[in-house]
């Protein structure tokens, strides 16, 4: 999976972050623009793509240990296959304690009234950003997780 | 002298062409329900609507992705899907949902989004349908992580099981979504390309009734040009099938205000009057925000129609290369095998066709797209397109991130502007609105 994108320089964060998108969600626009976002801020980012099934994104990530898996999801089902994913994840001893954060549109009906959040945190997540909040959340949640990778071990 | 013929109702195509004898732009909608009591009132709304209309089954994206079992799952525990689940509904239950709606003027289209659609295909044709939409390319690559060769194999066996049910009183119908790629910023002339070649793969394999889509792009006369040049090149390259073009109104980040959204979609429905396509097929208001409601779309539907009424067909269109582009394009393709499948299959490969930001594993993702100031969009990079000699790409290539959501909401924000001091929260949301379709 690949996008042929000019690094930009910007300090390092060190972070290994996923990108992905839920198995039944086919946009792909908001991983493109996350990629870039995310190695702005120093990130090394692997991009899935769109449409990955749960297999693949456990897959991937028990491959590769990344500091942060990024799922982001617009076509209504976030909230249900969002729910799912997590579970398959949480299960696999690998990564019980991968953060792991949700973003989008994450139900049919608009949402926004905070259940679903309430929902995908019990379920696993360790954030969820919906679309109403825009992406000074988001930035602060990655740059807390740097700051926190960037300290000693014994201090994490 | 009297002819006593069996009694057949109008096929897709053959409706499409009375509309537009008479003048009328044909007007679609994009709407799709769980419910079956729900779609059968949004076609019959659909019907009613003070527009020349067609009807629309949009499925839900799990039988998009060929996941049967969540379907199943999502019917027995009662949750919502964003679509109607065709495969999986009883076909009694669906023949009962379209008793009486479907009309020898009211034809309906299924739409999908599947980079496998064989049992949608048969699922669609048991219901007594015969007009779908979609492609090898431009189902597979933005909306799937199949490989490309499997996709143009599934839709092969389609196109075949399509021509099968031709019959008195059946033509079958397949439209091509290749114009639409990736919704925006895939440059004009690929868009073109991709159509055509869709459409030609469509007659290759026994598809006598096509159409060829465009989505809307960012600048009115750079997509004057590229439907003047799809017209010219379906010409020429699909001279006997019955054609006609149909026009998406713009699929990028949409306006956020009733205002704007209202603005995009009867500029949509202009450009298809001025460029003498036959059918559009519209977005709502509520667009940006969430599936829209039935009353929504039949207000789309009969906002654009009236749009479109007296606007007269344009004669002379300035050339900037769209047409050159796309016909090296083709060219290129058809010079690789005389299977139209094979040889996508190998452009792909060789990234003589590149789609810009497709993140799919068969798309080579070396070129992109970027907007001037006008808003026309360009080539920012051609990897190994072979249209070297026919574009000048800039020497700066570099795209940040606030670069690419810029190009992204450019139509959002000019559409969205002289409402935005009414709207609320614009600034709020904008991170994560970055749709490109189904």
């Amino acid at each position: 999976m690949s996008i042929e994108i000019l690094r930009a320089a910007g300090p390092d964060t060190r972070l290994d972050v996923v990108v992905s998108s839920l198995s039944s969600d086919a946009h792909t626009w908001n991983l493109v623009y996350l990629q870039l976002l995310l190695e702005e801020l120093g990130c090394r980012v692997t991009n899935l793509g769109g449409c990955t099934p749960d297999e693949t994104i456990v897959h991937e990530c028990v491959a590769r240990r990344p500091d942060l898996l990024v799922i982001s999801s617009l076509n209504g089902h976030g909230c249900q296959d969002g729910i799912r994913l997590i579970g398959t994840l949480r299960a696999c001893p690998a990564l019980v304690a991968t953060p792991v954060v949700i973003g989008g549109k994450l139900d049919v009906a608009g949402g926004g009234d905070g259940h679903n959040a309430v929902r995908l945190l019990a379920a696993g997540f360790d954030a969820v950003f919906e679309d109403t909040g825009g992406l000074t959340p988001f930035r602060s949640f990655v740059h807390t997780l740097a700051g926190r990778a960037a300290a000693p071990l014994g201090a994490r | 002298m009297t002819v006593i013929a069996p009694q057949r109702a109008p096929s897709f195509g053959e409706v499409v062409a009375e509309f537009r004898a008479r003048g009328e732009l044909v007007v679609q909608p994009r709407m799709g329900f769980a419910d079956p009591a729900h779609m059968r009132q949004g076609l019959l709304a659909t019907r009613d609507a003070r527009a020349a209309t067609i009807g629309t089954i949009t499925l839900d994206s799990y039988t998009r992705v060929g996941d049967h079992h969540a379907v199943r799952q999502a019917l027995a525990a009662g949750a919502d899907l964003n679509g109607y689940p065709i495969v999986d509904r009883d076909p009694t239950t669906t023949a009962s949902m379209l008793d009486g709606v479907l009309t020898p003027r009211f034809p309906v289209q299924v739409r999908h989004g599947s980079a496998d659609p064989r049992r949608i295909v048969r699922a669609l044709l048991d219901c007594g349908l015969h007009a779908t939409e979609g492609g090898p390319v431009s189902y597979c690559l933005p909306y799937s992580r199949m490989s490309l060769a499997d996709a143009v194999d599934y839709w092969r066996q389609c196109c075949e099981t399509l021509a099968a049910a031709r019959g008195p009183g059946r033509e079958p119908h397949l439209e091509t979504f290749g114009g639409c790629m990736m919704g925006q910023l895939c440059p004009p002339a690929l868009l073109v390309a991709l159509s055509v070649l869709e459409g030609m793969f469509f007659w290759q394999h026994g598809v006598r009734c096509i159409s060829f889509s465009y989505a809307q792009q960012t600048h009115a006369g750079q997509d004057e040009e590229a439907v003047a040049a799809l017209r010219e090149l379906i010409h020429g390259y699909v001279p006997d099938a019955r054609t006609h073009v149909v026009i998406y109104t713009y699929m990028g980040v949409y306006p956020r205000t009733p205002g704007g959204a209202r603005r995009l979609l009867a500029e949509s429905a202009r450009l298809a009057a001025r460029t003498g396509a036959s059918r559009l097929i519209v977005k709502t208001t509520a667009e940006a925000h969430r599936l829209p409601t039935v009353a929504e779309n039949v207000a789309a539907l009969e906002h654009a129609g009236a749009a479109a009424r007296a606007v007269p067909r344009r004669t002379v269109i300035a050339d900037t290369g769209i047409h050159a582009q796309a016909k090296a394009l083709v060219d290129n393709v058809l010079a690789l095998d005389d299977d139209i499948g094979r040889a996508l299959v190998i452009a792909f490969a060789r990234g003589y066709l590149d789609v810009p930001f497709c993140l799919h594993p068969d798309n080579a993702g070396r070129t992109r797209g970027y907007l001037d100031q006008d808003g026309r969009l360009w080539w920012q990079r051609i990897g190994t397109l072979p249209i070297g000699d026919l574009v000048e790409p800039p020497t700066v290539q570099r795209m940040t991130s606030a670069d690419l959501l810029g190009a992204l909401r450019y139509v959002e924000r000019k559409f969205d502007d002289r409402f935005v001091a009414r709207d609320i929260g614009l600034d709020a949301g904008h991170s994560l609105h970055l749709e490109q379709g189904v």
